[in-house]
């Protein structure tokens, strides 16, 4: 027997909801990022679990997968390389810091 | 027999991703959140060797627990450790991150569950490394070249892109 | 006839010279353009009216109507539009000979009177407007045409009346013209519009078998416009503004409060006379019931006020009301039928602005000379003012209706056309016509007889009871005495014009002959009147008038204070019209109509102080937001779907 789809689901929505919570509450540059990269693993995961359930012949779900992680892989780098960067500049990631670009 | 070992295994799996999730967004230290964060990864990428996607498994673990769990760790080893202390927001703004966050998981599952949209066609052949190439590179209908190229250029630009905005000036 | 068009334009472009560019100009120069453009504009009058009445009669008998502009101004309708022109016919031109001469005369009049006070190019260049629209208000080819110049007479009047605008009754006293003829127009407004509307055109000549069907509404229509002339022409009880009205400067008063606008009403009924005879002869003789009370009430209250320019414009209600009856006497328009009324009323505005004119100008050079308008402050003035003294004997002649002054032609015509309508009408006319005789001489005696106050006062300085010594009265300069002389001799002579030949109520000519035995009554009366003011008024106070004074002590003080008119008028505005009506209003829109919009700015200002910290700039609250926006959203079509 498998595990029902809806497992997956709910297991993934219970991430996202993680990752919204943490997007919400830190105040630091590098937690925002990872809450991020938790929110877009979960879409992945439901990616990945519409294809095995619903379309298995095709691979449209995998693909996305696949295609997500490559661009969760650049966002990744780029938030990186700009937090760095805004670090030197401000000497720190704190989020209440971040007016510059608020004007 | 074998549907209580899948079980078993998701329930385990859920468990322990559910909990590193949690600390990663609640813990104070960055780098013990850079470390949970991978654990959720690594819990993801058993889901897709659950699902018998062991490519994409495969995938998850060399480039999200490779690759940008690396890019994290250095990233916070670059800044120091006295600037990235975790600090959470005010209470009031926490409290309400918290009822977003909740209700918006409630809605979630009350959908999830009270939706029926799987018709069951699970397989639980896999799919074949062979494929996976072919359809990657292939021209014809539910074939990805174009989105496979595209991506290319989109990671060429942005390795471009991260050195040219993290370099000294 | 292309040439008409400069009488309406000479006046109009001296009042832009005068009123763009007066104050760079000396104080002559500006008196002089507008003296000589109205000289231009009264030469071209006479030309207009010898070319006019020269031409002759057609084949009807009648003289043409000469439309020689008619521009259509504002469409309304398929059918309904506003021009704009020029018309002549025989009442027009004589309204141009009358306004251009009387502007005339009071332009040089002021060039003595106004010499050194502030203003005089503003003073000019709101004569100049006042003439201008004063003339189109006569050629008038339509009555919205007329309206608006009626309005524009209104304010120039307004302007004239606050001339003095330093001078806190002045200023009142403008305000009390407007609003007063303002609140008539009114009914002329609704009048005009109830008339266009249902004989589909605003000219005075509408379609007959449109005014049949129109039947009922044409008489209203026509009532209301009275009122608008009432308003206009001081008739009661509109006439409370125009004895204030004498705040302004005395030329003004000539020109405006007696010889042209207050007969703009006389004008309107009689413009609008073919349509009152035809269709409205009830309103018609309303008009003369109305201008009879007011010429009852005036003459009364002329007798007892002491302010000799008041008493002028209590007199000029008189006539005008005069005019008035005269109209409304009328019963065909055929003059041996009942319609001599017409001509007599022409007749009588034409010798009165003339005279009354004359008596104003005259006024003015009295209290030039004495700078007061008081009666006590006069006396014995004949021996100091000896052209003054004649003009003025010759207008009140005139007034008084002595034969061969020219008011005892046109009063006489009057008179008959009353007793042709009824005898008690004939009777009471004539007795407010010996009452025009007695206040006049009172006026003339109390000025220019008994004993001078220049001279009690120069006695009392001598035996050193008064510190300083008075001032002589002294005879009005040549610019100031020459109009006093023209007008003078038009007022001795006008009354031999034969003016039946030029205009009468159907056109036809129409050969004056007087009645004797209604002549010899009312010379008669006349007489009376003049020995009664001579033996009360000759040398001063007399016993009689000391016991006329006891005896009528209540009749005279309410006639000294108008019968309370004013004070009613207060009444009804202040206590009534404000606490009933605009009070109300005014709660209303405070706090209804206010009050909403209060509303609205206060909660949208609310709403701001609310939404502004949303803008906070903070990524994460806005994204709280935006999931909480998503949520809504899901909520809602998890409900609909």
């Amino acid at each position: 027997m498998i595990v029902p789809a809806q497992f997956y689901l709910a297991l993934a929505a219970i991430l996202f909801f993680i990752g919204v919570f943490g997007f919400f509450t830190r105040r630091n540059l590098i937690s925002l990022l990872i809450s991020t990269e938790l929110m877009l693993n979960t879409v992945d995961i439901n990616f990945a679990v519409f294809n095995a359930y619903c379309h298995p012949e095709h691979l449209e779900g995998f693909f996305f997968t696949m295609f997500g992680i490559g661009v969760a892989a650049a966002e990744t780098a780029v938030a990186i390389a700009i937090i760095i960067n805004v670090f030197r500049n401000v000497k720190s990631i704190h989020i209440k810091n971040m007016k510059e670009l608020k004007h | 027999m074998e549907f209580s070992t899948n079980l078993l295994i998701f329930s385990g799996l859920a468990l322990l991703m559910m909990a590193a999730a949690f600390a990663a967004v609640t813990t104070s230290r960055i780098m013990r959140a850079v470390t949970y964060l991978l654990f959720v990864l690594f819990g993801t990428a058993g889901l897709y060797f659950m699902l018998h996607y062991t490519f994409l498994g495969a995938v998850q673990i060399i480039v999200y627990a490779g690759g940008i769990v690396v890019l994290f760790i250095f990233a916070a080893l670059l800044i120091g450790k006295g600037t990235i202390d975790v600090t959470h927001t005010s209470n009031r703004r926490y409290l309400a991150g918290l009822l977003a966050s909740l209700s918006g998981m409630a809605l979630a599952l009350y959908l999830i569950n009270s939706t029926d949209f799987f018709a069951d066609k699970f397989s639980t052949v896999g799919v074949p490394m062979k494929s996976v190439g072919l359809a990657l590179m292939g021209t014809a209908k539910h074939n990805y070249v174009l989105t496979f190229e595209v991506l290319s250029i989109l990671l060429l630009a942005c390795m471009v892109g991260a050195i040219m905005i993290a370099r000294k000036k | 006839m292309d040439y008409t068009i400069f009488i309406l334009a000479l006046p109009l472009l001296s009042f832009l010279i005068l009123g763009l560019c007066g104050m760079k100009m000396p104080h002559k120069t500006a008196g002089l353009i507008g003296t000589f453009s109205l000289g231009a504009v009264a030469v071209l009058s006479y030309i207009t009216a010898a070319l006019y009445f020269g031409a002759g009669r057609d084949a009807d008998g009648l003289f043409a109507t000469i439309i020689p502009y008619n521009i259509c101004w504002l469409p309304l309708g398929e059918t309904l539009s506003i021009e704009m022109g020029i018309l002549l016919d025989p009442i027009s031109v004589m309204m141009l000979i009358v306004i251009s001469t009387v502007s005339l005369m009071v332009h040089i009049y002021s060039l003595g009177y106004m010499k050194g006070e502030r203003g005089v190019q503003r003073y000019y260049a709101y004569l100049s407007l006042f003439t201008f629209s004063m003339l189109g208000l006569v050629v008038a080819t339509n009555i919205f045409q007329m309206y608006v110049f009626w309005e524009l007479v209104g304010v120039s009047s307004y302007l004239l009346i606050g001339f003095y605008y330093t001078k806190p009754a002045a200023i009142a006293a403008s305000k009390k013209a407007f609003i007063v003829t303002r609140f008539a127009d009114l009914f002329f407004l609704i009048g005009i519009l109830l008339y266009g509307y249902y004989a589909e055109t605003f000219s005075f000549t509408p379609a007959e078998t449109v005014l049949m069907t129109a039947g009922g509404i044409i008489p209203v229509a026509l009532g209301l416009m009275f009122i608008g002339g009432a308003g206009k022409s001081a008739m009661f009880p509109l006439h409370i503004w125009l004895p204030d009205a004498m705040e302004g400067p005395t030329p003004v008063s000539a020109l405006i409060h007696a010889a042209t606008m207050v007969v703009a009403g006389v004008y309107l009924v009689a413009r609008m006379f073919p349509l009152f005879i035809d269709f409205a002869p009830d309103t018609l003789h309303m008009v003369a019931y109305v201008g009879a009370f007011t010429a009852l009430y005036a003459a009364v209250v002329a007798c007892v006020q002491t302010d000799i320019k008041r008493v002028l414009a209590f007199s000029t209600i008189s006539q005008i009301a005069f005019m008035m009856v005269a109209l409304g006497v009328c019963t065909s328009a055929d003059p041996h039928e009942g319609g001599l009324g017409y001509m007599a009323s022409m007749f009588h505005l034409f010798t009165h602005a003339m005279f009354k004119g004359l008596l104003f100008l005259g006024a003015g050079a009295i209290i030039h000379a004495v700078h007061s308008n008081e009666k006590s402050y006069m006396g014995g003035l004949r021996k100091y003012m000896p052209v003054t003294h004649a003009t003025f004997l010759i207008a009140c002649l005139a007034i008084a209706g002595i034969p061969p002054f020219s008011g005892f032609f046109s009063k006489d015509e009057i008179l008959v056309a009353c007793y042709d309508y009824s005898t008690m009408m004939g009777i009471f006319m004539s007795f407010v016509a010996a009452l025009t005789a007695f206040y006049m001489f009172r006026l003339y005696y109390l000025i220019f007889w008994g004993k001078s106050y220049y001279e009690q006062q120069l006695a009392l300085y001598k035996e050193g009871k008064s510190s300083h010594e008075p001032h002589k009265p002294h005879e009005a300069p040549a610019t100031m005495t020459v109009p006093l002389v023209i007008l003078a001799t038009i007022s001795v002579f006008a009354g031999f014009i034969p003016f039946g030949e030029f205009i009468s109520s159907n056109g036809h000519a129409y050969t004056i002959h007087l009645n004797y035995a209604v002549a010899a009554v009312s010379i008669f009366l006349a007489i009376a009147g003049i020995t009664l003011a001579t033996i009360m008024y000759r040398k001063g106070t007399s016993s009689l008038t000391v016991s006329i004074n006891r005896n009528l002590k209540g009749l005279i003080d309410a006639a000294y204070h108008r019968f309370y008119m004013d004070e009613l008028w207060l009444f009804v505005t202040k206590r009534i019209i404000f606490n009933c009506i605009s009070r109300p209003i005014a709660w209303f829109d405070r706090h209804i109509i206010d009050g909403t919009m209060d509303l609205m700015a206060t909660l949208t200002q609310k709403l701001g102080t609310w939404v502004r910290p949303m803008q906070s700039g903070n990524v994460q609250s806005y994204s709280v937001w935006f999931l909480s926006g998503a949520l809504i959203l899901v909520l809602i079509l998890i409900y609909f779907v």
